[in-house]
């Protein structure tokens, strides 16, 4: 018996996703009395591997095989499923983001293993196995019973924390069969922005919407960005009209994040848009009409001009940290 | 070419959600019933790709899995512009279920293209679109932003942290949409209305499938405490509160 977990690496580095994802892992296997196995595809060095060691990796299994450089979620799902087939695994546990939504269900129906996503914490009961998740995009929580012996959960980013527990990591390599013709897909162009904060990833977020009143005026919402070391992001109409691109749209249809503080600036707080941020740890709002429903979502609250609002904050922010 | 857009029936966006019989079932009365969002923008981009001269698409085909509640939604997909519909007659129990429902159908009804949107708003499940491409053993490309066709040249682009990636695959495969991939959803006009009338809404018997999850229990989430408010002109305020009460810098 044992529980994997899928650690995704982007460009030989994990991120703090990854480590969330092993301690969660980590004390899913100790409620299970099982052992944990880290899974990691593609060329990552001893040194990276070693670092899953702080949160309780004890066994990282490494599959370095070059056609996996690019992540094709065919032949991702066959070596998890090859793995989790030779270790007995009985939860494969990944991360719930584009790779892991890609690869997940393709786990599940190759073990033909019952599947959650976007997990929130430690399952609430063992036998059954009942796991809680948001549902109707975070107006409610769910409660779901996986009653197959084989199980797939992906866990929602920030939702566990990290949990240090230092172990000697042991590393085994692993050779799986990937045929070439799972292969069907090549990259011919990729693009990635090197300067700014990523978005999901980004613990502190400056979001604006149409309250800025043209695309012209997000100078403000940049500053304080910097200031912070903030991703920038924006509300649907804003994304809609063009003043800004669709990968800054968060809300039901477009991202939702989790990042410890989200600072929404002319932002009216729409239901769709209130479904994307729910899960901030802390909201600041800043609007000029003291009804909107932002601030009923919001910890902290100012009325007022965005455009001359936003300016002090930045300068606040800045002084506070010389 | 044939494309195949997998559409969910989910309350309106705006619904106040409740539930009954202990907080085990959705309480469905009075919703509004929609097209899941981002399949409504899967649908979108596909009749574009039709509408274009340029490239062979000769069939939009919508296809649900439920009861005939969703009949309505289904006639909208025609009203819009899709070409047929079929409804697989069954309970939508899970994402397991559902997709494999749908590969059942696709093995007797091959397509070259089949769309998925990356979730549905109601259950949040995002895996039926991935599900159905290991069903089938086809290629499958999630969170695509892009999708282009020039003849049997076809190319994708999908968001990666921080960035995309244009890809090149080949049919058959599943792409799994997201925001982006079109712009506004339609609106059927008066004349797709009445045209949809007359186009086929096929209803299939289920195949068996098993499946392996239910939803147990629903609960609303806690109220979130009264916001503080600050003034507009004590912004020190507002960052030593940050710093020290919610500790979040």
């Amino acid at each position: 018996m044992s529980v994997i977990a899928f650690a995704k690496n982007w460009n030989g580095k994990f991120k703090n996703s990854t480590y969330e994802l092993v301690s969660y892992t980590k004390e899913l296997a100790n409620k299970l009395n099982t052992n944990l196995i880290v899974l990691s595809i593609g060329e990552v060095s001893n040194d990276e591997l070693n670092t899953l060691g702080k949160f309780g990796a004890d066994k990282v299994v490494s599959v370095n095989n070059p056609q996996l450089n690019i992540l094709t979620s065919r032949a991702y799902a066959k070596v998890i499923a090859q793995l989790a087939e030779k270790e007995a695994a009985s939860v494969v546990v990944m991360s719930d983001n584009n790779s892991g939504k890609a690869i997940a269900p393709r786990v599940s129906v190759k073990l033909k293993a019952g599947m959650v996503a976007a997990v929130q914490e430690l399952p609430v009961s063992l036998d059954p196995f009942v796991v809680k998740k948001r549902v109707f995009s975070g107006k409610a929580f769910g409660h779901v019973q996986i009653d197959s012996e084989k199980k797939v959960v992906t866990i929602a980013k920030n939702c566990f924390g990290l949990i240090e527990n230092q172990v000697e990591v042991n590393i085994e390599e692993f050779a799986p069969e990937v045929d070439a013709s799972l292969f069907k897909i090549q990259v011919i162009e990729e693009e990635e922005q090197k300067d700014k904060v990523i978005l999901s990833d980004a613990d502190v977020v400056v979001s604006a919407g149409r309250g800025m009143r043209s695309p012209e005026n997000w100078a403000p919402v940049e500053e304080l960005a910097e200031v912070l070391g903030a991703a920038t992001a924006c509300s649907r109409p804003v994304s809609d009209e063009g003043w800004r691109g669709h990968e800054e749209h968060v809300g039901q249809t477009g991202k939702v994040i989790a990042p410890n503080l989200y600072i929404a600036a002319g932002i009216s707080g729409a239901i769709q848009h209130v479904a994307g941020i729910s899960r901030s740890k802390c909201i600041v709002a800043i609007n000029t009409d003291p009804e909107a429903p932002i601030f009923s979502v919001a910890d902290y609250g100012i009325v007022g001009d965005v455009m001359e609002v936003l300016p002090k904050l930045t300068k606040a922010f800045r002084n506070s940290k010389s | 070419m044939k494309i195949l857009v997998c559409i969910s029936n989910v309350p309106d966006t705006t619904t106040k959600v409740k539930f009954k019989e202990g907080d085990s079932l959705f309480d469905d009365s009075g919703v509004q019933w929609i097209i899941n969002p981002w399949d409504e923008l899967a649908l979108t981009r596909a009749l574009e790709l039709k509408e274009d001269a340029g490239n062979s698409v000769n069939e939009i085909c919508v296809i649900h899995v439920g009861g005939a509640g969703a009949d309505a939604t289904l006639r909208k997909a025609l009203a819009i512009g899709a070409d047929k519909a079929v409804r697989i007659d069954a309970c939508p129990a899970d994402a397991y279920h559902v997709a494999g429902q749908i590969a059942e159908f696709l093995k007797e009804n091959p397509f070259d293209i089949v769309f998925s949107g990356i979730e549905s708003s109601d259950y949040n499940g995002s895996s039926v679109g991935a599900m159905i491409a290991e069903f089938m053993d086809y290629p499958g490309i999630s969170s695509v932003t892009a999708v282009n066709l020039d003849d049997d040249d076809i190319q994708l682009s999908r968001a990666i942290p921080g960035g995309k990636q244009v890809l090149k695959t080949e049919t058959p495969f599943v792409a799994v949409v997201q925001k982006g991939i079109a712009n506004e959803p339609r609106i059927p006009s008066m004349r797709g209305i009445m045209m949809a009338r007359k186009k086929p809404l096929e209803v299939k018997a289920a195949a068996e499938m098993d499946v392996l999850t239910k939803s147990v229990k629903f609960e609303l989430p806690a109220e979130k405490g009264a916001c503080k408010m600050i003034e507009s002109e004590s912004a020190e305020q507002l960052v030593d509160l940050l710093k020290n009460e919610a500790k979040v810098l």
